[in-house]
């Protein structure tokens, strides 16, 4: 290994260890202290388990945390479900190219937006409400808690439009190191249906490459705010949202009960995670023994169309929630039951101009610094890997994880103290790093695999003209990783746009983004506002995934091999 | 004693009055920083529009310091009297609100008493229960000056709704009759606390121990027939009483949906603004329960070391005058309630008033009904979490 990539692993783990792990790690234990009593700042110095008592006799958290349970849990299996249904009809018939093109809406709007036109369309007064009211003969919305129910059930289904497209691309890049067709083809020569195919051959095989998307959804889904405050109930509201509103009560004594909430929450996350381990320790031990009985049952298919359809009803809400919010935007009036607004107006645009235009400067300036940030590191961190000739150990793997599964919530006021110490919150630079915290992550998944799969060829007959390991990066890899650096560069961006507790923490909610307006606003009276906000957010990653895949074919329109999936 | 203090407070007022030419004199050529909340974009302009009539009619330029917390200046006079600085201090003139004032009355930050000093407070109601007089249970004392009015109406879509209760006993027939047409937002929000201590002012077997600090056994006596009659309105509240909306706004928004038909605000005028900006039906119109509502008055003081004491008073002065009132009222430019007795007023003012655009959903000062004191601030935080205990399950 040369000198030269010594130094770049050893800068690349530094930059990784003090920038990533260490506030992660700082915040985890400023909030832990303050969940035993340790604050000193209101003079608490003594370790006692007072803040878990206090936090067990706040009113409704015995039910806050059975919310967090069923929809966090819930949502997830359902959505891996469904997701594994819709692939093993449809895996066939659709090229991934198609499937990407149809899923990349769903995967760019942030959870926020997406919650927003959720709420309008499933509300008593919203869109399906007014296509039933005719035929039903409402003349007024009816009593129903079709959103905010006390059940969850709308977060839960807000939580799965999300969720299933990103299982679905998940599933279908591991498809591709699969031979589907074959083992079908082999498996439907031998009499199993093929439903039977999917789950005792197909799908074994999958898990493993995605159990880490999955608990990162299942993590994701457990500690959700933004969505949860929009979608959930409010009368108490999930776990995370409850912990949310005591960091952010009036009185500073809440700060203990709300940090043992936070470290509940981290918790709960890592028992469902254990859960699901287990769960998946016995499905093994299960399916050995019913894959040797050896059964063909036929009966999977009803069940196949079933979630089929599961899928396709979920991506029309979702997409009909998407067309409700440029809809809004450019509403005057809209009043049940009309099916479209009755007078159109671009006022909502010019009224909120002043504020629209300073908040999506923000968003875009932090998108910018956190994607250049995190692609630069994973630049820097394959690259490392590259000269030093090693694959990634799994301590490494697991480092990059970590902040995906831990909740924010369970660091992020502990971080804030950290940075208020340091004299930096409530800066952008603060936001920067925060964000960054979560984006490096995605960017770094989103990269990993296609810079492994580079053809070594290329860079070998580089090597033998005489170009070093600068030159070969420059010249060689990055010109043809083009395609996948500009898809991760998106999926920074998509992420970063969507980042709401980091951003309201670490910049004192005085950094003003289009997420954190989206939120706020959507507990306003201008649902046509909020729909200005929520397009704009949605918009933002939109264009940078539309950017990923035209800026390679326009500077690669010469270059047949590079303007494809050539390299990812 | 309240009696006794006012009349204080008049006598050593008294000799301001006779000097008010020298004040005009020596306020010419000054600039008045005047530190106000700076949320609020009609607000914003209605004081710059002000800041160009003073400067126009007594050479008083007004500069608004945008506050996103009014206790930002609380706290900047604080510094400057740690520093010794007793004179030539950076604010002038502040918006202020209860609990603020309460602080800097009693740690002596404020100049005063000026109120009755200034010419226009004759058309001011001074009584000793006037919103004019107690700030959120604190004795004004001439220590600041009123100029806008809050005051707690319910709003209601009068295309839905025939009838409306005329007490806050009255939304439990009503409800009963028109089940999940009525909901009030979540008490953790000011509003829905606001609606609580409403119907506990009506309710209340003693009305008066609500000026006083809350004490377990006063808390116990004064809420238990609310309590009995929230339990008889909430399961015919909106989603059976189960969930809450966060906040006025969003409440506002489930009016507009056609959700619920009836709304609440602490500001008479917000209806008509809604309406004409697209957020209401046309048909939606204010009430109030037949025995007045909850009001608050939004006040400014002058910190005791103001560097424009004389600008201060002089612009204070003219946010009490009928034709500035008139221009505040006016639905078209801010919209908010004048704080002048109407009985007070001359012919020509009452004619200005007369002669404001109005629109149908704006509702009259006489239909506004009388103003109720704000309870002891202690009352708000034991009500609002012994209706969480009560409805949180």
């Amino acid at each position: 290994m040369s000198r030269d990539g010594r130094l770049l692993r050893a800068c690349v783990l530094a930059v990784v260890g003090l920038g990533l792990i260490a506030p992660i790690a700082l915040g985890l234990w400023q909030t832990g202290r303050a969940a035993f009593g340790i604050l000193p700042a209101l003079g608490r110095t003594e370790w006692t388990l007072q803040p878990w008592h206090d936090l067990a006799a706040l009113p409704g958290f015995a039910t806050s945390l059975r919310l967090t349970l069923v929809t966090g849990i819930g949502s997830t299996l359902l959505s891996l479900l469904l997701a594994t249904g819709f692939c093993a009809t449809v895996h066939a018939q659709m090229t991934p190219a198609a499937s990407a093109r149809m899923l990349t809406p769903f995967l760019a709007i942030p959870h926020a937006a997406m919650a927003v036109g959720l709420a309008f369309v499933l509300a008593p007064s919203g869109w399906i409400a007014r296509v039933v009211a005719p035929l039903a003969g409402w003349d007024r919305p009816p009593d129903w808690a079709t959103v905010n129910d006390g059940w969850g059930l709308a977060l839960l289904a807000g939580l799965m439009v999300k969720e299933v497209p990103f299982l679905l691309l998940v599933m279908l890049s591991a498809l591709s190191q699969i031979a589907v067709a074959q083992q079908m083809a082999a498996g439907r020569a031998l009499g199993y249906g093929r439903g039977i195919v999917w789950i005792k051959i197909i799908m074994p095989q999958v898990w493993p490459l995605i159990r880490l998307p999955v608990w990162v959804v299942l993590a994701y889904a457990l500690s959700v705010v933004d969505m949860a405050m929009i979608l959930g109930p409010s009368n108490p509201p999930t776990l995370a949202v409850a912990v949310t509103r005591w960091f952010t009560d009036a009185d500073p004594a809440m700060l203990l009960p709300a940090s043992a909430g936070a470290i509940l929450q981290a918790v709960v996350v890592a028992l469902a995670v254990a859960l699901l381990w287990s769960g998946e320790g016995l499905a093994r031990r299960l399916g050995r023994w019913w894959l040797r009985r050896g059964g063909r049952g036929l009966s999977a298919e009803p069940g196949l169309w079933a979630a089929s359809a599961g899928v396709a009803v979920l991506l029309a809400a979702g997409a009909l929630a998407m067309l409700s919010l440029l809809v809004w935007s450019l509403a005057w009036r809209w009043s049940f039951p009309q099916l479209l607004p009755q007078s159109w107006s671009l006022e909502p645009w010019a009224t909120a101009q002043m504020g629209w235009l300073r908040a999506l400067g923000n968003t875009m300036l932090l998108a910018a610094a956190t994607g250049t940030l995190s692609l630069t590191l994973a630049i820097a961190w394959l690259e490392g890997e590259d000269r030093g000739h090693r694959s990634r150990t799994r301590w490494a793997e697991a480092l990059i994880y970590l902040p995906l599964l831990l909740p924010q919530i369970g660091f992020l006021y502990g971080l804030n103290v950290v940075f208020l110490r340091a004299g930096i919150s409530g800066g952008i630079g603060a936001v920067i790093w925060a964000q960054a915290l979560f984006v490096f992550p995605y960017v770094m998944i989103a990269l990993s695999d296609p810079w492994r799969a580079l053809d070594r060829r290329m860079l070998h007959a580089a090597a033998a003209l005489g170009a070093g390991p600068w030159r070969r990066l420059w010249a060689v890899k990055l010109p043809i990783l083009l395609r996948p650096i500009l898809t991760a560069a998106a999926i920074g961006v998509a992420v970063s746009v969507a980042q709401y507790l980091p951003t309201l923490f670490t910049g004192a909610g005085r950094i003003a983004t289009l997420t954190t307006e989206a939120v706020t606003l959507s507990s306003g009276s201008d649902r046509r506002i909020t729909g200005v906000y929520a397009t704009l957010q949605a918009a933002l990653p939109f264009a940078a995934y539309l950017a990923a895949f035209a800026v390679p074919a326009l500077l690669h329109r010469n270059r047949r091999s590079l303007t494809g999936a050539a390299a990812a | 004693m309240k009696l006794a203090a006012l009349a204080l407070s008049l006598t050593l007022a008294t000799p301001a009055l006779a000097d008010w030419p020298q004040t005009l004199a020596a306020a010419r050529g000054q600039t008045v920083y005047f530190n106000a909340w700076g949320g609020d974009a009609r607000t914003n302009a209605f004081i710059a529009w002000v800041g160009a009539q003073t400067e126009a009619q007594f050479g008083v330029k007004v500069e608004q310091v945008k506050l996103t917390d009014t206790a930002e200046a609380v706290t900047r006079v604080i510094a400057e009297k740690a520093a010794g600085q007793d004179s030539g201090g950076a604010v002038d003139l502040i918006w202020i609100n209860g609990p603020n004032f309460l602080a800097m009355k009693e740690q002596g930050l404020l100049h005063g008493p000026f109120v009755a000093g200034l010419p226009n407070a004759q058309y001011l109601d001074l009584g000793p229960t006037s919103p004019a007089s107690v700030d959120f249970t604190t004795l004004v004392e001439g220590m600041e000056s009123p100029w806008r009015l809050a005051k707690f109406v319910f709003t209601y879509d009068s295309a839905r709704v025939d009838a409306v209760p005329d007490s806050m006993a009255g939304f439990v027939d009503w409800a009963a009759a028109h089940p999940g047409r009525f909901t009030h937002p979540d008490a953790s929000d000011f509003m829905g606390a606001t609606f609580l201590k409403q119907a506990l002012i009506e309710l209340a077997p003693d009305p008066a121990v609500l000026q006083q600090p809350v004490t377990d056994d006063a808390f116990a006596a004064a809420t238990a027939p609310l309590w009995v009659w929230y339990d008889a309105l909430r399961p015919n509240l909106w989603r059976g009483g189960e969930t809450f909306p966060e906040n006025q706004s969003v409440q506002q928004q489930l009016l507009n949906d056609g959700e619920v038909d009836i709304a609440m605000s602490f500001d008479p005028a917000s209806t008509a603004a809604a309406i004409t900006q697209g957020l209401l039906p046309e048909t939606a119109r204010v009430f109030v329960p037949r025995g007045g509502s909850i009001g608050n008055i939004s006040f400014v003081a002058i910190p005791y070391n103001a560097a424009h004491r004389e600008g201060a008073e002089v612009v204070a002065n003219f946010l009490l005058d009928p034709a500035t009132q008139a221009q505040m009222q006016n639905i078209e430019v801010l919209g908010s309630f004048s704080v002048l007795d109407p009985a007070k007023l001359d012919a020509a003012a009452q004619a200005a008033f007369a002669a404001l655009p109005t629109a149908p959903a704006l509702p009259a000062v006489a239909d506004l009904g009388p103003t109720l004191l704000e309870p002891h601030a202690s009352w708000m935080t034991r009500l609002t979490a012994e209706w969480a205990a009560r409805t949180t399950r």
